[in-house]
């Protein structure tokens, strides 16, 4: 019997960004990552062309973080004291790209100036080749303060700068004209909302072709449907034609599900939770593993063997081999 | 494909002799195309429009019962790609295989085990659906054993994966009435196989390389008269799993492609791929049935959560009743606290105070459902509301003392709250729940 394949005619598709600059292009990267570009639902090769696949980052922090998961922190071990030499393990283990977020403040509780900012962010660059995001503690006020050195810093890198929110996005947006770099838009699990900065930010005249989303992530059982289901609704606009939404979407899958109890906490918890190394690595992969079904074009990820498992993902999703 | 009433009407006799109950042939085609009434009330439809009718009323994807009656599973019967269109209605099963090269002894410890297993997830008690017994000594005395070995360590559906008709009839007897789904017909055996799940009324499932032959084969069986039947197509990676499943998903649902408008089952562990994650595709990408080769707390739990999250209908977010909940019996010095009424919020703070022995009122006020900033940024939680709930379950008649403590995520709203609640005061909490405890035992006197 032959059976039709039903494939959908799409009128649109995802815009391709570049993040990072080689030397050719006035950078100093070893390589460039190119997001974007699908004609066709996330992974359907058969419907139409897939020529970027999903990038997967580290998140690497300024400092050691306070409030990691020991197994974290046992993963990533003496690396986690300086950003430079995490971002080389990290490297080493096979991120595509460094998700840098710089904290509030330093191991002394100090409040982070731009001098340290911009140091981290030297460091990273100095360490390895790879493409760089840049976050801010989520502060307005900080931020503002403390990007746009990172901005200056990281000048003819084309790094991607956050976090653009509907309430502070104006210093970061004029950061990454001056310094041609991206933004990363970020908008709470609404696709209207998703558009509306997107517009606020190409009207400031950052042209699309360097802007990212991040539609929001909820940790697996924390939310995750309702960001799955955003993403989902904009990847169709996207390939219906809405302009506004053709923009790739970044995920934070690490950040969100090692926040939450099943992956922070080994004891005390009901025995039917399993042992807790197993338990937490799955967690963040299938927190991650499933944003990649509904679009996901970069994941940042936090332990190392969950770069290694969702690389397998990745890869499969492309050439099963 | 639902038809309307007017292309019903073009199917019916047309002479209006009430005996349906209804006054026309066209009042009887717009009810059955509301379905509410049903075609054998007219005595005079043709057998050709009979046919046509049938096959346009049952649903795109067919609805398939397992397991005994009292422990039945019911999967398919989707109706949408993409959950947020409407909502997924049928959880996969989620099923772990064993084989019946091991001891029935063995075989009944690790069903009890597994069987036993039980997880709370936000006041739903989530369990494994079942097993698969596969019957690789080849041997029916053998599979016969371990089938009842099984059966007497769970109540849970079965799936009985053999080769051979022979290995079903043994496999089909020891299951007895409990409904199990009979795994495979192949082009090979379809015929043997097709007869033993008719007599023995059971799902069959169809094995075949690839949608085309698989829908070859369903036709042959439903030709054979069986209507129960699942899909197995046979999927060992991410990419082949996701496109196959989709197709199949697309020509049910979209071009009420008959052949395959059955569930799924998949084996995500059978190709030495990342099982919990193949598994993790096929629940969030249109499987039925999930069988497993791992049990694994660690991995089932992520996996069955998952499922709710996908399977939860985004019209309703899961919520609690609001009001005061008593935990580990409160007395009037106990502390008082407040959260949203979103149940993965509520369950939170419920299960950390509970399980860290301290006795507390909580107030679980109406926030339509929200968690405790969405709930805050979308105006359901805020100080009035706060104060209203507080005021409206008489608190204060139950303790003696007048102090509340607020989630961290909201230390703003303390100073509104302060006015709208005089004589009371505002305790800002932690941020997360895990904290509660360590921020009583520092923070809570009386
Ligand atoms: C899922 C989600 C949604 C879902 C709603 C889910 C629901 N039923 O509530 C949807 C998509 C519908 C949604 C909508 C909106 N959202 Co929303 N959403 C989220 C998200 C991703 C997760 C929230 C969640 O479920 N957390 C898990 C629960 C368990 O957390 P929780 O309730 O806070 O409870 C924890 C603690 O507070 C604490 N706790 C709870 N109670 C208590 C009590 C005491 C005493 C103590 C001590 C502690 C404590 O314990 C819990 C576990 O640690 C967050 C971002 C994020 N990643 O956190 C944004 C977020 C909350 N949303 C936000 C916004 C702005 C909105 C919208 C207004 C946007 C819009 N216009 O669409 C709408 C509002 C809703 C509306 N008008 O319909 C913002 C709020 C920003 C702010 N600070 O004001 C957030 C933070 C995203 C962001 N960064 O911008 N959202
Ligand atoms: S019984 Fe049949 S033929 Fe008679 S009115 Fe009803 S639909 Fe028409």
């Amino acid at each position: 019997m032959t059976i039709e394949i039903p494939k959908e005619k799409w009128a649109g598709k995802v815009r391709e960004v570049k993040i990072g600059a080689t030397q050719a292009d006035g950078g100093t990267r070893s390589r460039v990552v190119t997001l974007g570009g699908e004609a066709a639902l996330p992974h359907l090769g058969f419907e139409g062309a897939l020529p970027n696949p999903p990038v997967l980052a580290i998140e690497v922090r300024d400092r050691k973080p306070d409030d990691w998961s020991p197994l974290l922190v046992q993963a990533w071990g003496e690396a986690m004291q300086d950003p430079g030499d995490w971002a080389r393990a990290a490297e080493a283990a096979g991120a595509e790209m460094i998700y840098l977020a710089l904290s509030l403040t330093d191991s002394d509780g100090q409040k982070n100036t731009p001098a340290k900012a911009r140091t981290a962010v030297r460091k990273v660059l100095d360490a390895t080749g790879l493409p760089l995001t840049v976050v801010g503690p989520g502060q307005a006020e900080i931020d503002n303060e403390l990007m746009v050195p990172v901005a200056e810093e990281a000048k003819g890198e084309r790094i991607l700068l956050g976090i653009c929110e509907e309430k502070n996005y104006r210093t970061l947006v004029a950061a990454a004209l001056a310094n041609d770099h991206l933004v990363q838009s970020k908008t709470p699990m609404d696709v209207n909302l998703s558009k509306q900065l997107v517009i606020l930010i190409h009207d400031m005249g950052l042209p699309l072709e360097r802007i990212v989303i991040d539609p929001t992530t909820g940790a697996l059982g924390y939310g995750i449907e309702y960001g799955y289901s955003v993403m989902e609704r904009l990847r169709l606009a996207a390939l219906q034609g809405d302009s506004m939404t053709q923009q790739p979407m970044i995920v934070t899958p690490g950040e969100e599900a090692w926040r939450v109890k099943e992956a922070r906490v080994g004891e005390g918890v009901p025995q039917a939770w399993g042992d807790w190394e197993r338990r937490s690595l799955n967690w963040e992969a299938v927190t991650a593993s499933s944003l990649l079904y509904a679009g996901a074009n970069i994941l940042v990820l936090r332990h190392p063997e969950t770069l290694k498992r969702l690389r397998g993902v990745v890869d499969g999703l492309k050439d099963p081999a | 494909m639902a038809l309307t009433g007017l292309e019903i009407y073009k199917l019916l006799p047309q002479t209006n002799c009430k005996e349906c109950g209804y006054p026309t042939c066209l009042a009887f085609a717009m009810k059955l195309a509301a379905k509410q009434a049903e075609l054998k009330a007219c005595p005079y439809v043709t057998e050709e429009a009979k046919v046509k009718l049938e096959a346009a009323s049952s649903p795109p994807m067919r609805l398939i019962e397992i397991g005994p009656a009292d422990h039945r599973l019911q999967v398919g019967n989707e109706t949408v790609l993409f959950r947020h269109e409407k909502t997924f209605y049928h959880r996969p099963g989620l099923f772990w295989r064993l084989r019946d090269t091991e001891k029935p002894d063995d075989l009944k410890k690790k069903v009890a085990e597994a069987d036993a297993y039980q997880v709370d997830y936000v006041g739903i008690d989530l369990t494994l659906d079942g097993f698969a017994i596969e019957a690789a000594s080849g041997d029916p005395k053998t599979y016969s054993a371990a089938v009842a070995a099984v059966r007497a360590a769970s109540q849970k559906p079965l799936i009985l994966i053999v080769t051979s008709p022979e290995l079903a009839k043994a496999g089909l007897e020891a299951a007895g009435d409990s409904r199990p789904l009979l795994h495979a017909a192949t082009a090979e055996n379809w015929q043997a196989m097709a007869e033993l799940a008719k007599s023995a009324k059971v799902p069959l499932a169809a094995s075949a390389p690839d949608l085309e032959a698989l829908a070859a084969l369903t036709e042959n069986l439903t030709k054979a008269g069986l209507e129960d039947l699942v899909l197995d197509p046979g999927v060992a990676n991410y990419r082949d799993s996701l496109e196959q499943l989709t197709i199949a998903r697309r020509l049910a649902l979209r071009k009420n492609f008959r052949p395959l408008g059955f569930p799924v089952i998949t084996f995500p562990g059978a190709a030495g791929a990342d099982e919990t994650l193949l598994a993790a595709e096929h629940i969030a990408k249109y499987a039925g049935f999930i069988v497993l080769d791992t049990f694994d707390p660690a991995s089932l739990y992520p996996l069955l959560v998952l499922r709710q999250n996908i399977y939860t209908d985004p019209q309703k977010p899961i919520q609690v009743q609001p009001g005061l909940y008593e935990i580990n019996s409160p007395k009037p010095d106990s502390p008082v606290m407040v959260t949203t009424n979103f149940s993965i919020t509520y369950f939170a703070v419920a299960n950390e105070v509970e399980g860290s022995g301290w006795p507390a009122w909580l107030v679980v006020a109406d926030a339509e459902g929200m968690s405790v900033l969405t709930a805050w940024a979308a105006g359901k939680f805020d100080a009035e509301r706060i104060a209203k709930s507080i005021k409206g379950l008489g608190i204060d008649q139950k303790v003696s003392h007048r102090k509340v403590l607020i989630p961290g995520h909201v230390a703003v709203l303390s100073g509104e709250l302060e006015e709208e609640l005089p004589g009371w005061q505002i305790l800002v909490g932690p941020r997360e729940a895990v904290d509660i405890s360590g921020y009583l035992k520092a923070m809570w006197t009386n």
